[in-house]
């Protein structure tokens, strides 16, 4: 299985939902440990107990600064990993822990935590709390055509990764105020609907149209944004979505 | 056949009218729908007979809101339901906004949604890229496109009707925008037209940047231009859709007639579609030039 690409889990400050997440696949998960990737690194799964080499490192979790092991493993995942993927809204955005400010035993000091971009360079992101199963397999199988498929496959790979790639350049902050800064004071919001239906916490609704974010409720994860159509929509992927959602099933059956 | 050679001209030019595999002009066979549809009943139709036989088990579609031409995103279970959201509603209907709760307390497994063309594109993002809509990727299984040139906000068509037209919200039976001209039509039977030049004020702005005139990511999608008053016009895309067609057709749910033998035909859904799209284009090119040496954002090259 020498074609296999070599994948971790990285667990920072994170709750595991999102390796659940990963899990969530179900047979797909095991189809692409059987054909795609070796799970080299994992605390929860393995027993390998120090961050080796691998292409791809699926990190979740922010990073609290003052817990210097954290810190250090952070900066080692990024030397050891040829590509660093932020899994859900804490590693990308800080989501909830956006709100610790320390005070707890037995550990009051552990104030502060920082999305993970805020300490390394972040080549991709996949946002969400919880981040989808859907969207988690999509970017492994994408890794692996971008790591070891033919052009046209490395191509389409590259094309699908763009805009996450991009969510990861444009910055660590995320709020339900995003739909304001970036979609509706930018004259772009067309009332479709889908902030609403990706928030994990209700916290939008439509007045007349247009998202209306309870941001008492809000958990900062990031995901009306990414999911909005008019945050980024790219007319070389989306409209092929038969051809590569018949491709990506046909990569797990 | 010169007719027929245009239609394959119009398939194979850049993007206008999107990749479909048929196109043609057709009409529910059923009186009840027809009687209520906004065009040939369509919609209406192809629901009707996808949740009779099992292909979905609901639709998101608009129905009644809270206030008189109002629209409310809802999910339709049964027939009935799906009877009460016939005729356009010129107004904003988050339809994406149920998408998911669909797959949650609804239980639905094969879920069918309505939607103008930038509701497509949110499902198709949805599906590729799901971000916040876990399970809903697999559980699309009849996404209908309408042709949409722009839209309005609420309070607009209520200043166009109130105000311009001179009728009263709850009078209203019918709108149309068409021929030139935004209708208003009383239930007593009077008619308003407005002509669009006033209307164009009162558009929803991010209408504005808007690519898609006919749907191209729907399944099927369908609108009035094209086709004569009563009937629609149709374009069967995808694979999915394709087969839902055939069976629809197969169990005599339309009427249809090949496109190229109808007025005004393709023709006149090409050259709308181009002018959407030429204009909107402009704008979103524009946009990049609007401040000094600053711009908006482009959607269209990423999320930043």
């Amino acid at each position: 299985m020498a074609d296999k690409i070599t994948v971790g889990h990285v667990h920072m400050s994170g709750c595991t939902g999102c390796l659940v997440s990963l899990a969530d696949n179900y047979g797909g998960l095991l189809t692409i440990l059987d054909k795609y990737a070796d799970l080299v690194y994992g605390l929860t799964l393995a027993d390998v107990r120090h961050i080796p080499k691998m292409d791809v490192a699926l990190v979740e979790g922010s990073v609290c600064i003052q817990d210097k092991l954290s810190v250090q493993e952070i900066k080692e995942t990024r030397e050891k990993a040829a590509v660093v993927v932020a899994v859900g809204g804490c590693a990308c955005y800080g989501n909830i822990t956006r709100f610790g400010r320390g005070g707890q035993p037995n550990q009051p000091q552990h104030e502060s935590y920082l999305p993970i971009g805020d300490l390394i360079k972040v080549d991709v992101y996949i946002p969400g709390c919880a981040p989808t199963p859907q969207l988690i397999r999509n970017v492994c199988v994408m890794a692996y055509l971008l790591l070891k498929g033919n052009k046209d496959q490395q191509e389409l790979a590259k094309k699908y990764l763009t805009p996450l790639m991009q969510l990861a350049d444009r910055g660590t902050e995320a709020c339900g105020c995003d739909l304001m800064y970036d979609v509706v004071n930018q004259g772009l919001c067309m009332g479709c609907g889908s902030c609403a239906a990706a928030c994990p916490v209700r916290a939008i609704t439509h007045e007349y149209g247009k998202p209306n974010v309870n941001r008492e409720m809000c958990i900062k994860c990031g995901a009306c944004y990414a999911q909005c159509p008019r945050s980024f929509f790219n007319f070389d992927v989306i409209p092929e979505f038969e051809g590569i959602m018949d491709a990506i099933d046909a990569a797990l059956k | 056949m010169p007719l027929m050679r245009h239609s394959n001209e119009v398939r194979e030019m850049a993007g206008e009218l999107g990749k479909y595999k048929l196109c043609v002009s057709a009409r529910s066979a059923d009186k009840a729908i027809l009687k209520k549809a906004q065009d040939g009943g369509i919609v209406t139709q192809l629901f009707k007979f996808a949740l009779e036989e099992g292909i979905i088990d609901g639709a998101i579609v608009a129905g009644p809101g809270d206030e008189p031409w109002r629209p409310r995103p809802f999910i339709a279970t049964t027939v009935e339901e799906l009877m009460t959201s016939s005729g356009t509603k010129y107004n904003i209907s988050p339809q994406v906004s149920w998408i998911k709760e669909a797959t949650r307390s609804f239980g639905l497994d094969k879920i069918g949604i309505v939607g103008t063309p930038c509701q497509m594109q949110a499902v198709r993002k949805g599906q590729l890229y799901p971000v916040g809509l876990r399970d809903v990727p697999d559980k699309i299984k009849l996404a209908i496109g309408i042709f949409c040139m722009e839209n309005f906000s609420y309070q607009s068509v209520k200043q166009l009707v109130e105000d311009h037209a001179a009728m009263k919200m709850e009078a209203v039976k019918k709108m149309e925008i068409g021929k030139g001209k935004f209708w208003v039509y009383g239930q007593r039977g009077q008619v308003v037209q407005l002509p669009l030049k006033v209307t164009h004020k009162y558009e929803q702005p991010g209408c504005h940047v808007c690519l898609d005139y006919v749907a191209n990511l729907a399944d099927v999608s369908t609108g009035s231009v094209g086709s004569p008053d009563g009937w629609s016009t149709v374009f069967v895309r995808t694979r999915n859709g394709d087969d839902i067609w055939s069976k629809a057709i197969a169990a005599g749910c339309f009427e249809t007639k090949p496109i190229e033998q109808v007025k005004p035909g393709l023709e006149l859904v090409t050259k709308l579609a181009t002018e959407k799209i030429t204009k909107n284009q402009k704008t979103v090119e524009e946009r990049a030039k609007f401040g000094v040496n600053k711009g908006l954002r482009n959607p269209y090259l990423g999320p930043k």
